[in-house]
């Protein structure tokens, strides 16, 4: 009787301080949450308010000039944003495509051949990978202007076909699905080995690759750093560029909505694809670091 | 792998990799080492006239670390900015990462809404820096929202200049590298966590630790090497912090510079004035600094995980 009354005691005790840690636990979720999204509820607010009403002050609903905004900051005649994001379109569009197709290629090449250099090819992708990009940007930037490639997309595309990052992922993911019988299979059926990679082995590594494609699509849609010292001609800019040319303009004469409606027009195709997609990509970022 | 008799594939595994190698090669590799070799030379554009190259030995690193008339070295103390502002973000970013991945993989707590609660914290992930910053910058300058609201509920009498203190500057500049990042490290501990045998947490619950006890002595030890990976890119990503402090204070880490970063510093002498001997000796510095830093973080993390 007594060993029983304590022990539900005991029981309530703990259920109790389960429910007290669980209070703590989603209030800190809940708080980390408004803290991320605060930012971006106030942004789409204020690209619905007129500058007037932004000079006011701050209510946190939406009012209605959203459209009038969007009309006015699509039309705006020094900052073409259209343009901006029609080249970032293009440029982020063909990095994602060459940075898959290249890095599952050369994965590939390391994974199921066996050659002198494999080895060495492997340890120097893995040992370049944590280089940063910025150590090599003087000589980058001088060999543009040495072939005489500065306002032009080749340097911002083409050295995507070398992502190391990509490659590790892609070499991981081959390991973990692709068995070699595979590939003996379609070498005995007579396929060539460029057929058997681009018919056989790219559908299998499909998953990966889409992943990869929408990492590659967003890192390229953000990247500032390079296309603002390759890029000065107005309708070759990208949006990162015109977003700081946003900020180096005198702000105080900008119609403040138009300056919201800016950013969110920046930032939106990204938002638009994680809505969508969300489930693979947060997994997608688990994958590749699991063992790394 | 296999080898089959008589049919040697080993040239199309070289051929499947050339592209790579090629691209690397001409569009990193040189760089980097043409980079190096430009520090050792005097080589920018004063006004239109073109001054070197000039071999000039070590002269560009002697400047680099040589005090200006207010007697401050530029690169000590963007390096020193830099440390700054990565330790006030990346501090509680892995620990809140920590605590979150514990949370999310408790099956005790047995969290609803995991879904909503990680795609929400690891959106700003994806979003441009630069647009990120330039928000923070309209958000809370002069006129801006925050400072609206500051002022109609009367906590000031007038407008905080948020970006004109260097306390608040550094910590806007912090608290949007948190939130870019902590949503990242949390799936990445996440993925850690999950990754250690349940056995061992069950072991644990039979011989009574309590919550605690399972986070110090099975999870942290275990986790140990994800979170090596976890510190040195973070630390790598910090070093090369760039678009959030140059869109916020307009390339110019205001206020007096005490928000200048060094690829900022580095992306100063790539501008107008073209100074390849100057950004050659940072990228040097720059080059140096990360290789040991990983080197020690990954040295002194991984001792007691191996004992």
């Amino acid at each position: 009787m007594t060993m029983k009354s304590k022990g539900n005691r005991e029981n309530t005790k703990g259920r109790l301080m389960m429910f007290g840690a669980r209070f703590v636990v989603y209030f800190i979720l809940i708080f980390l949450s408004v803290l991320c999204l605060f930012s971006f509820y106030m942004m789409l607010v204020n690209s619905s308010r007129s500058n007037f009403e932004l000079q006011a002050g701050f209510t946190p609903w939406f009012s209605t000039h959203f459209f009038e905004n969007l009309s006015n900051a699509w039309n705006d005649a020094s900052i073409n944003i259209p343009r901006g994001m029609l080249n970032s379109f293009l440029i982020a569009a063909c990095c994602a495509i060459l940075t898959t197709y290249f890095s599952a290629l050369t994965a590939y090449g390391v994974h199921v051949y066996d050659f002198k250099l494999k080895k060495f090819a492997f340890y120097f992708i893995m040992a370049v990978m944590m280089i940063p990009p910025q150590v090599s940007a003087v000589g980058f930037i001088q060999l543009c202007y040495d072939l005489k490639l500065t306002n032009n997309y080749i340097p911002l595309i083409v050295p995507s076909i070398a992502a190391p990052v990509v490659f590790f992922y892609m070499k991981q993911y081959l390991e973990s699905v692709l068995p070699m019988e595979i590939v003996e299979a379609a070498r005995i059926d007579g396929s060539g080995e460029f057929r058997t990679f681009n018919q056989i082995i790219l559908p299998i590594m499909k998953p990966a690759i889409a992943v990869q494609m929408i990492f590659a699509f967003v890192a390229s849609w953000n990247n500032y750093f390079i296309p603002s010292l390759i890029l000065d001609k107005a309708d070759l800019k990208t949006v990162p560029i015109m977003v700081a040319q946003l900020r180096s303009a005198d702000y105080s004469k900008f119609d403040m909505g138009k300056v919201y409606m800016f950013i969110l027009l920046a930032i939106l195709p990204v938002i638009v694809v994680y809505v969508i997609l969300s489930r693979a990509i947060i997994r997608g970022a688990t994958a590749g670091a699991v063992k790394g | 792998m296999r080898k089959h008799k008589g049919v040697s594939y080993a040239k199309w595994g070289y051929i499947f990799i050339i592209p790579f190698f090629v691209v690397y090669i001409l569009f990193t590799l040189v760089p980097q080492l043409t980079t190096f070799y430009n520090a050792f030379f005097e080589n920018y554009r004063s006004g239109l006239k073109q001054i070197g190259p000039n071999y000039v030995g070590f002269d560009n690193f002697i400047k680099l670390f040589t005090p200006d008339k207010s007697g401050s070295i530029g690169m000590i103390k963007y390096f020193g900015n830099t440390v700054i502002l990565w330790v006030l973000g990346a501090v509680p970013q892995v620990a809140v990462a920590l605590l979150l991945a514990v949370f999310f993989t408790s099956y005790r707590l047995n969290i609803k809404g995991q879904q909503f609660f990680k795609t929400v914290i690891y959106m700003p992930n994806l979003i441009m820096a630069a647009a990120f910053s330039m928000l923070f910058f309209t958000l809370f300058s002069p006129i801006g929202p925050i400072n609206q609201i500051i002022l109609s509920s009367g906590w000031a009498d007038k407008a905080v200049d948020f970006l004109g203190m260097r306390v608040s500057v550094r910590l806007l500049i912090s608290l949007m590298n948190f939130l870019m990042w902590f949503g990242n490290t949390t799936i990445l501990l996440m993925a850690g966590i999950q990754g250690i045998d349940q056995c061992l947490f069950e072991a644990a619950d039979i011989d009574g630790a309590n919550s605690l006890q399972v986070f110090f002595r099975v999870t942290l030890p275990l986790l140990a090497p994800i979170l090596v990976y976890t510190v040195i890119t973070a630390m790598i990503g910090g070093l090369q912090m760039f678009d959030v402090p140059q869109v916020l204070t307009n390339g110019k880490g205001t206020p007096d510079r005490t928000s200048f970063t060094m690829v900022m510093y580095l992306n100063n002498y790539l501008g107008t004035s073209k100074n390849y001997g100057m950004a050659g000796a940072i990228s040097v510095v720059l080059f140096i600094i990360s290789a040991s830093l990983s080197l020690v973080v990954y040295k002194t993390l991984s001792r007691p995980y191996k004992n």
